[in-house]
């Protein structure tokens, strides 16, 4: 048994712990230790990738014992694809964040630690109740982070993000409760196992529950009906942290897939594709929805987060074609979203900064400074999130469209993702033109920071090229998708390893 | 006695909604306290109702209880406890920025 499952999982709550302790120490020095236990983590998450993708599922027992009774963490290339993409993006983030924003309130760090502790052990774990219990650790990190700062338009926002992850918290408990009740386990293997032999007097109550943590996920995964809360929370917080929080929403996606496949997968009996009739047309409700809020918005930060929304839908549409081609192009489609729209949220910090009390608000205002530069990466941040060529959204997006070829929903997918991405373009459009070009040459908006252009523009940049990269690597990127894609489709394969002593 | 649990989580749930449906941020911390009252006697409940019945093993025990629900309402309790903490700081400080305690942060007219 192999402790790299478990080691991506403590090195965040150790960095964390071992920041809260050292609280008092300079703030230099606490920088380096959060960069380093970041740069650890991340050489953990592709060791992981690497050692998952000989197609082999890591089972890690926690205290030995063997599962049901234990409690299992698991790795296969679903989590280790999450995991790189998620320490990738907090490093970045994190860059932009020690230019200050991490002195403008207590426990930055510590939270951001835990941030990341709750996001690994949220990809990593194969048990209902733990994923509960990550949901939360991340949650409770994410609300210190989000009223990081402070401010009265923060705290407002921040308080509607806590009330309704609390009361989703509650219904994901009622979930996991009537699912134990039932079926008298929490393993998800295991409840794979025993769904497919659910009792047919019990299967209304299963359904029920499992339709419940479709609920749940789906407010976390800002899904229409429940995306109400993500923009202004999004929108009011600091740069790094919607930044990072770029990868929220794709924790309650990655749910959905998980247990979409795993306990409501092709084997689950009267309970097979449970989720199947709800996620494309939801996807493709929010995708529209989210686009549309896109165009209206009156700030460029509450656009990009309604672009999250629309990315959040594109995600749950490929998913739920329901075949290896369309789940394939999704996770092909994820980290280039992700990296897309943070790179944005920190070019909008950098643009906000400019413009002085306008901030990201799409008025004309003033000739930026730098606006050759700016203006440039805001340009490759637009193709990039509007999904144009050559970047890799728009191979995400092709790959999806080619996934649907031979379905009946082809002309509503067609339809949504070809207009959305032409209403996408319009706004983004309109946004640039009037940020750089329909200037007044009144007086430059004053630096309000002695910062080095270089350092502030130095994470857009390092987002924008993995984004590229994602591009240039296609080819292989794409196939170890495919190849997560195939392993995710096969939900017995699962409850072997994890229930035939993988574990020993 | 089942009658009457599932009784008392009902009223708790349906108290729940209500109150954390206003529009001030006192009602709304009550309701979601009320709402993982619920949640913990709807927990509690799944392992079945036994009355004096040995969690773990005991000599001569006829039956046992299920001990995972009560693991699991002990970690329950614990987390909305630490939120409820957390979000009835949160309203104070709403309260103090915002002006007033309405959680959207203005008055209704």
């Amino acid at each position: 048994m192999s402790h790299l499952v478990i080691a991506p999982v403590l090195l965040p709550l150790m960095a964390a712990i071992v920041l809260l302790l050292l609280r008092h120490l300079d703030l230099r020095l606490r920088r380096l230790i959060s960069v380093g236990a970041l740069l650890a983590e991340l050489v953990l998450a592709l060791t992981l990738l690497v050692t998952v993708s000989d197609g082999e599922i890591r089972v890690y027992a926690l205290g030995d014992w063997p599962a049901p009774y234990g409690i299992v963490l698991m790795a296969d290339r679903l989590s280790a694809w999450l995991l790189v993409t998620t320490a990738l993006l907090a490093f970045f983030a994190l860059l932009h964040a020690l230019r200050g924003i991490d002195a403008t309130g207590r426990h930055f760090h510590v939270l951001y630690q835990l941030q990341l502790f709750g996001l690994a052990g949220a990809f990593l774990t194969g048990d209902l109740f733990n994923l509960f219990v990550f949901f939360e650790v991340l949650l409770l990190a994410s609300y210190g982070l989000l009223l990081h700062g402070g401010g009265a338009l923060r705290t407002r926002a921040g308080l509607h993000y806590v009330v309704l992850n609390l009361v989703g918290s509650t219904l994901f408990l009622f979930a996991v409760g009537a699912l134990y009740g039932v079926l008298g386990t929490l393993n998800m293997a295991d409840l794979a196992r025993a769904v497919a032999a659910t009792p047919a007097d019990n299967v209304g109550v299963v359904r029920a529950a499992g339709l419940l943590l479709f609920g749940v996920f789906a407010l976390k995964a800002a899904l229409l009906p429940l995306h109400l809360w993500l923009p202004a929370a999004y929108a009011h917080t600091s740069a790094p942290v919607a930044a990072l929080f770029a990868i929220m929403t794709k924790v309650g996606a990655y749910s959905i897939l998980r247990i979409d496949t795993l306990i409501f997968g092709n084997a689950a009996g009267p309970l097979a594709g449970l989720l199947d009739p709800w996620l494309l047309p939801i996807g493709l409700a929010t995708l529209a929805v989210g686009t549309l809020g896109a165009v209206a918005a009156r700030g460029l930060g509450q656009q990009i987060a309604y672009l999250v929304v629309a990315s959040a839908g594109t995600l749950v549409s490929a998913f739920g074609l329901a075949n290896p081609e369309g789940v394939a192009a999704g996770l092909y489609y994820l980290p280039h979203t992700t990296f897309a729209a943070a790179a944005a949220f920190l070019l909008t910090a950098a643009i906000a900064r400019r413009r002085g009390e306008l901030a990201d608000r799409l008025d004309p205002g003033p000739t930026l400074p730098e606006k050759r530069l700016v203006g440039g990466l805001f340009f490759v941040v637009a193709v990039a999130l509007a999904g144009l060529p050559p970047l890799a959204g728009f191979l995400g997006k092709f790959l999806l469209l080619r996934a649907t070829l031979g379905l009946q929903a082809l002309p509503w997918v067609y339809a949504v993702v070809l207009g959305t991405g032409l209403l996408a373009l319009i706004a983004l459009a309109r946004s640039g033109s009037l940020v750089f070009y329909r200037t007044q040459s009144v007086t430059r908006a004053a630096a309000s920071a002695p910062v080095t252009v270089a350092a502030e523009l130095a994470p857009v940049t390092g987002l924008l090229l993995l984004v590229i990269g994602l591009s240039l690597a296609a080819g292989p990127l794409y196939e170890y998708t495919q190849a997560t894609a195939t392993q995710l489709m096969q939900p017995d394969r699962y409850i072997q390893t994890v229930l035939g002593g993988g574990g020993r | 006695m089942e009658a009457l649990l599932a009784l008392v989580i009902g009223v708790l749930t349906a108290c729940g909604v209500y109150l954390a449906l206003r529009g001030r941020t006192f009602p709304v911390v009550l309701g979601l306290t009320f709402l993982s009252y619920a949640v913990n006697l709807f927990l509690f409940a799944m392992g079945r109702l036994k009355i004096g019945a040995p969690p773990v093993i005991a000599q001569g025990a006829a039956g046992y209880a299920d001990p995972l629900p009560q693991a699991l309402v002990l970690t329950a309790i614990v987390i909305s406890f630490g939120m409820t903490a957390f979000v009835i700081m949160l309203s104070l400080k709403a309260r103090a920025e915002l002006g007033n305690d309405h959680v959207d942060g203005r008055e209704s007219s």
